[in-house]
């Protein structure tokens, strides 16, 4: 590790920081349907909208209503999605002359990309034409994250609000998340993206003549917008086979910097817009502090492993300070590699610029972690923010436990159905991970798709269900998932980690919601304090600890043992 | 039911703008503003492509810098359904993603490094120099395998060791402000160099 390597880091969290907060003042003022900097603009293009889809933006919906108009819509954009990429041979913009994607592989694509996940089981320069990158992915890029940002509105509208009995309009508020938010932001930092070399073109590849007088031809494409908007939705899901690593996708250490500041960038405005809205900015900050120090946890483990090497590199005689290096680029080295590896699980966005199956054992395993720890870290644009509210209403639970009171948080009393809703919520992913990844350990099929031995095929299983569950999106990508087994589990793995995640956290929404909002007493425990963040890092550790600890020990533990031991596989 | 007409309508008309607007707008502001960048930072020389600033390519002549391994592939032309090695294979980006306890990994290193010894080349080896990258297209080395390859490269120019020196230094770019990336030499732009100067 070098000084120049924390400065780096140092200096991109400040600039996050730095935009996060006006983001947030004006992200909330959006949600809140006030005028602002792009209400001239934009309002007219919200009202056609509104207009032609019938949606009457005043007209609020209960938690069940807002439940299925999302699912409805969520429905809609797979069955679109799901037909573009089968049809892919037929529809325009296919320089390439790809034929339609498999069934097994369309399903498993649709799905990831309307979860916000974005696994990819495909290599995207070789499967996709620009008409299923551009008008099949892109759209999901957004539209997901979209969703993300409205169900988090509703669970901050349930604290947010005393005795209602709705929690927002669906409609409106995903229409104003892609108007307002993403789509300006996306514009914006595509161009930027462009200008820094990264190509927006509707050519499919161009070909080269070596000085050797080798031939090379160079898939190329339209780049630079589905790069911008993948990374600020948190969805991940790159142009190229091996997303962000890839020169055309990342070009320098600048767009690298810009890249990881689009993923953070939103997720944390988003927090910043919570304390804004539920009237105490403090709130948002103590979970930005939590959030915060078990992201820097993990990118400086993940940074002191890689630079520590691994004994095989060290045995065949390269030089110790350049630690390890096998699956990462140079123009990124250690310290930029390891801080993107951390912000993309830390994140649920899963964008790579380095090979995450090649990290150290120690390495590989907290981005499998964070992911395991609920994608909370500040997790993906939306989902982040519901996810910690889950998690804190555990930890209010927690403490209350400890003095026999009814717990509150935000003012709102946390009794019996929101724990219990909560604990659903929270069960999910380790029962999907833990679950799928039992039965893949056995199952022929799927160990046919490994392509390590020893723990590391192992972590190959653990890491692709926890992925998928968590929406993530990254992968230990050795293993080979374009496989009709693992295209259809990895597929149920991202619904249920999105879906079933999200239904029970509805249901807590529309349950705050109609209760009255308490004002603080002496007996309350205070949730903006040192106290509280502490708990609640202790909550978020301990609960991922118990449910991951056991796999990870036979996993990414057992390796580093191994490892250190001389052993190969 | 009441919600089957808004969730088409929004779909049709967010695919409109967000797959088809915006991806067509950043491709005009591209075109229009950063022709060069937004095609993909062409190198051409006398109206032929010589490749990509961005996009690695394999060199293997003993005059060339020689980039770092590459783990793409290609199909194999005597069975498709079967790949072999195409190091630097631009259309199909791929690293080798070998863990750190794997045999072949371990096999690999073993045979480069022998390599590299048998070269007569200095040891400690670069992190870079026999490791794969992310993407198997790394347009990059670092200065410290540049400078390894220097005495092999003036031997078959037949030129001094202090020019090659110079003309690698040149190419020599340090972090952005001092501050964001890693020292690195462009392998290609070296090699243009390099034949410029001897024909």
């Amino acid at each position: 590790m070098t000084i120049n390597g924390w400065l780096q880091i140092a200096v991109l969290f400040t600039a996050v920081v730095l935009a996060a907060v006006p983001l947030g003042a004006f992200m909330a003022k959006v949600y809140a349907g006030k005028r602002n900097v792009l209400t001239p603009f934009l309002a007219p293009v919200e009202k056609g909208f509104y207009a032609l889809a019938g949606v009457d933006p005043a007209r609020e919906q209960s938690w069940r209503s807002y439940a299925l108009a999302m699912l409805m819509f969520n429905a809609a954009g797979f069955a679109l999605l799901y037909a573009i990429l089968r049809l892919q041979g037929v529809l325009p913009l296919n320089p390439q002359g790809f034929s339609g994607v498999a069934p097994d592989l369309a399903f498993n694509t649709a799905v990831s990309f309307v979860t916000n996940t974005n696994w990819q089981a495909y290599g995207g320069e070789t499967t996709m034409s620009h008409f299923s990158q551009m008008a099949g992915l892109t759209v999901h890029n957004f539209l997901s994250a979209a969703t993300g940002l409205a169900l988090a509105m509703a669970l901050v509208r349930g604290f947010a609000r005393s005795k209602a009995p709705t929690v927002g309009n669906f409609w409106v508020d995903m229409t104003r998340s892609t108007l307002y938010i993403l789509l300006p932001l996306a514009l914006v930092t595509a161009v930027v993206l462009v200008a820094l070399g990264v190509p927006q073109t509707l050519v499919a590849s161009v070909g080269a003549t070596t000085l050797e007088g080798a031939k090379q031809t160079i898939a190329i494409g339209p780049v630079a917008s589905q790069v911008a908007i993948k990374q600020l939705g948190t969805n991940g899901g790159g142009f190229f086979n091996v997303n962000a690593a890839h020169p055309f996708e990342n070009p320098t250490a600048l767009t690298n910097f810009v890249e990881i500041w689009q993923m953070l960038v939103i997720s944390v405005a988003t927090v910043f817009a919570f304390g804004r809205l539920v009237g105490d900015n403090r709130q948002g900050r103590a979970l930005i502090a939590v959030m915060g120090i078990l992201l820097l946890a993990g990118v400086a483990i993940t940074y002191a492993a890689e630079a520590a090497g691994t004994p095989m590199l060290h045995d065949a005689g390269l030089n110790l300070a350049d630690g390890n290096m096998e699956g990462k680029e140079v123009r990124f080295g250690l310290a930029l590699s390891a801080l993107f590896a951390a912000v993309t699980t830390g994140l649920s966005c899963g964008a790579v610029n380095a090979m995450h199956a090649s990290f150290t054992p120690i390495g590989g395993l907290v981005p499998m972690f964070l992911i395991q720890l609920g994608e909370i870290l500040p997790g993906g644009v939306g989902s982040g923010l519901y996810g910690i509210l889950i998690m804190a209403i555990i930890a209010v639970f927690v403490a209350g436990l400890m003095v026999g009171r009814t717990p509150e948080y935000l003012g709102k009393k946390i009794e019996a159905k929101e724990v219990k809703m909560a604990m659903l919520a929270v069960l999910i992913l380790p029962t999907v991970i833990l679950g799928f990844s039992a039965v893949a350990a056995v199952l022929p099929q799927a160990l046919a798709g490994l392509s390590s031995a020893g723990p590391h095929g192992l972590s190959e299983i653990l890491y692709a269900y926890s992925s998928a569950t968590g929406n993530n999106g990254s992968a230990f990508a050795g293993l080979s998932a374009n496989s009709v087994w693992y295209n259809t589990t990895l597929g149920f793995a991202m619904l249920l980690g999105r879906f079933a995640y999200i239904v029970p956290m509805l249901a807590i929404a529309g349950s705050l919601a109609a209760k009255t909002r308490l004002e603080s007493s002496t007996g309350t425990f205070p949730t903006h304090g040192p106290l509280f963040i502490g708990l609640l890092v202790g909550v978020i550790l301990i609960l991922g600890g118990l449910q991951f600890f056991p796999a990870l020990a036979l996993g990414p533990i057992a390796e580093q043992v191994l490892m250190l031991a001389g052993k190969t596989f | 039911m009441s919600h089957l007409r808004p969730a088409l309508v929004l779909l049709v008309l967010f695919t409109a703008l967000t797959g088809l607007a915006y991806p067509y707008a950043v491709a005009g502001i591209g075109q229009y503003a950063f022709p060069a960048q937004a095609n993909g930072s062409l190198i051409v020389v006398d109206d032929k492509i010589l490749g990509s600033d961005l996009i690695g390519q394999n060199f293997t002549s003993d005059g060339h810098l020689w980039p770092r391994p590459s783990a793409t592939t290609a199909a194999d032309p005597a069975d498709a359904s079967k790949t072999v090695d195409a190091p630097y294979n631009a259309a199909a980006s791929t690293g080798s993603n070998l863990g750190p306890t794997s045999q072949k990994l371990a096999e690999r290193l073993t045979a480069s490094a022998e390599a590299w010894r048998s070269a007569g080349l200095p040891g400690p080896i670069p992190g870079d120099a026999i490791t794969t990258s992310g993407s198997g297209l790394d347009p990059h080395i670092s200065p410290a395998y540049a400078r390894a390859q220097v005495p092999r490269i003036a031997a078959a120019h037949n030129i001094p060791e202090a020019w090659v020196n110079r003309i690698i230094g040149n190419f020599v770019e340090g972090p952005l402000f001092g501050l964001f990336g890693e020292p690195r030499v462009n392998v290609l732009r070296v090699n243009h160099a390099l034949d410029q100067m001897s024909p």
